[in-house]
């Protein structure tokens, strides 16, 4: 595989998001404002997140449904450490990171110490991190964080939000991982071909193990910015996380059977997704119409790329 | 016993190759029988009437919903837009019985609609090659961003009495009991006897071979796919009137429980085995435990909970006797 080949779905969703940009900043003047644009960036930065992860986890050839259920056990624990055991927030919030650290290792675990096919070991990891989440909240919220908190989630720094900043240095260095390093080479070859990757000598499971674990330290550092952008806590929070966190590292050219994607493809699908559904509501359509055009995108992008591909004999 | 070992080869009697068939069924079906017992002996009411018609009317149209999602993934494929499909079913058949239409239409029309979409799905599958995930994530938001956007969230309320099927019931059972029941029966039989059922286990476990043996697997796939829109359609029909009022919302994560029934009652992930049988089993399993949860006073926010160990044990088990059989 060229580098040309795998740069071509970039290129074409680089040219969609840009023809989106001018379109949507002609229906309205709003979209287009430094304020707007930052205040986007701001909401998407916990899909972006997690979706780092993701984009590693699907190059492998896997899946992970249950991103979106770590999110909300490590807010609700992050708000029963800090309110019900009384540590202080910062330990709190160390702890809870841990635990949705541990919740990646433990899916990880199952999947390459016992076998088990990615989508259905994170299905039942969905149902339980979400269970254990209602089960220890019980349906109540934690409010009442202290200020400085929020500047995880509503701060700036020189302007632009304190998020923004953490997505663009971690896209950079997974960016720099998936491209630029050996544990990189070493997660396509597991995406491409894990029979032959083993038989390289490539440590098959000590690399996915690592992948689903980061996805799982990455979901928890998105529920202690989520809480402080929201200020509370409830157990619900991330539910569907996982489908919008799919649809943008899919958009981005990442190929469900593995072997195939990239960063920058992610980066480019989740800014598509969020410009639709920003400038689309700017320009007068309900929110929830906004998340029809986004599906319709997302099969449309792919059915391209398919097509591409064969006329390429491919 | 002796007499039939004589007749089977290995040592292998016809009961236990029986079992050995529908090991994950057994297990389910006991499982059910264990909870009753347990927790009947705890709280009587579990048993009452009342309670048994709740679990088993109520849920009913997820066990119907997950008799199509065996299917397909049985024949190697999945549906993650099963949920929103019901919803939007639900509200179709709700709007065309309050706008005057015979009850028969109000029927019948949205089960055409969910064959017809889905097997536009299963083509879109079948012919381009995009897998059925992204395709049916595409198709969960289409559906149900265009549910919420065209009822704006409004309830449909006044629904006439005769249009509330699943409120009947012939011969003193809830009639979603008899669907439940009947579908299930005519659907594994369908699976087990008929060159369409057998094909959808020939494409699941082995594509290639499924063809060089003269099948056609993307016919087969589109045949899936519209016969799960059927069951979903009447999935979304029973939803829509077994309560007053249809919301244009369906339970979140309604997707996943189907999914999750299918799973735990045997079918494989991975494509080729399961039965529809063991997933109506699994359905009835999970709204046996939520009833249990309530009458041994443990709070229903556990419930989840259970229902995620529960999947991982079974998933665990069935890896582990695979392991085991190679």
């Amino acid at each position: 595989m060229t580098a040309a080949r795998l740069l071509r779905h970039e290129t074409i969703l680089a040219i969609l998001t840009v023809l989106a940009l001018i379109v949507l900043a002609n229906l309205s003047d709003k979209f287009f404002t430094a304020e707007n644009l930052l205040n986007q960036g701001r909401l998407m930065s916990e899909v972006g997140l997690v979706a780092l992860a993701m984009t590693f986890v699907i190059v492998t050839g896997g899946i992970d449904l249950s991103v979106g259920s770590i999110l909300g056990m490590t807010a609700i624990l992050l708000g029963v450490f800090w309110q019900n055991v009384g540590l202080p927030l910062p330990l709190a919030m160390v702890a809870a990171l841990l635990c949705g650290t541990l919740a990646g290792l433990g899916n990880g675990l199952i999947i390459t110490r016992f076998k088990v096919p990615p989508l259905i070991a994170t299905l039942a990891t969905l149902a339980l991190y979400r269970g254990l989440a209602e089960g220890i909240s019980q349906a109540r919220s934690v409010r009442g964080y202290p200020e400085w908190f929020f500047y995880f989630g509503q701060g700036e720094l020189l302007g632009v939000p304190f998020q923004l900043w953490l997505l663009g240095l971690l896209t950079t260095i997974a960016g720099v991982i998936l491209g630029l390093t050996t544990f990189g080479r070493a997660t396509y070859a597991v995406g491409a071909n894990e029979t032959a990757a083993r038989f390289s000598g490539i440590r098959v499971d000590a690399t996915k193990l690592w992948i689903y674990t980061a996805a799982g330290f990455l979901a928890g550092l998105a529920a202690v910015i989520f809480v402080s952008r929201v200020t509370t806590t409830r157990s619900d929070m991330g539910t569907g996380l996982e489908l919008d966190v799919i649809t943008g590292v899919v958009l981005g050219g990442t190929s469900i059977f593995g072997g195939k994607g990239t960063i920058v493809g992610t980066a480019l699908g989740l800014i598509l997704i969020q410009a639709l559904k920003n400038g689309l509501a700017l320009s007068g359509v309900k929110g929830d119409g906004t998340i029809v055009v986004i599906g319709v995108v997302l099969i449309a992008a792919i059915l391209a790329g398919a097509l591409f591909d064969r006329n390429r004999g491919g | 016993m002796s007499n039939a070992a004589t007749t089977v080869p290995i040592g292998r009697t016809p009961f236990r190759r029986f079992l050995g068939g529908y090991g994950q069924e057994i297990v389910v079906l006991l499982s059910i029988a264990a909870l009753f017992a347990v927790v009947g002996a705890v709280n009587q009411r579990f048993l009452s009437d009342n309670n048994i018609n709740a679990i088993f009317a109520g849920n009913a149209y997820i066990a119907i919903a997950a008799i199509g999602m065996s299917m397909v993934i049985v024949s190697g494929h999945i549906d993650v837009s099963v949920g929103s499909l019901i919803g939007v079913i639900a509200t179709m058949a709700g709007t065309l019985a309050v706008s005057g239409y015979p009850v028969w239409i109000a029927w019948v029309a949205p089960i055409l609609f969910a064959i017809a979409v889905n097997a536009g799905v299963g083509a879109l599958i079948a012919y381009t090659r995009i897998p059925s995930i992204v395709v049916t994530l595409g198709m969960l938001s289409i559906l149900k961003g265009g549910l919420i956007s065209v009822t704006a969230g409004a309830w449909i309320t006044n629904l006439p009495a005769e249009f509330m099927i699943a409120q009947m019931r012939p011969f003193g059972i809830p009639s979603a009991v008899w669907f439940m029941v009947g579908l299930t029966v005519i659907a594994a039989l369908f699976m087990r006897y008929t060159d369409f059922g057998r094909a959808i286990y020939a494409v699941g476990g082995n594509i290639e071979a499924a063809r060089a043996a003269g099948l056609n697997p993307e016919r087969t796939v589109v045949g899936v796919f519209a016969l799960h829109g059927f069951f979903a359609g009447i999935a979304g029909i029973l939803f829509a009137t077994q309560l007053q009022v249809i919301q244009s919302t369906v339970p979140p994560n309604l997707e996943l429980t189907v999914i999750t029934a299918s799973v735990i009652g045997g079918v494989s992930i991975l494509g080729g085995t399961g039965t529809v049988i063991g997933s109506t089993l699994a359905a009835i399993l999970f709204a046996c435990i939520g009833s249990a949860l309530i009458f041994l006073n443990v709070s229903a926010y556990w419930l989840r909970a259970v229902l995620g160990l529960m999947i991982l044990a079974t998933v665990l088990a069935d890896m582990a006797r695979r392991r085991r059989a190679r």
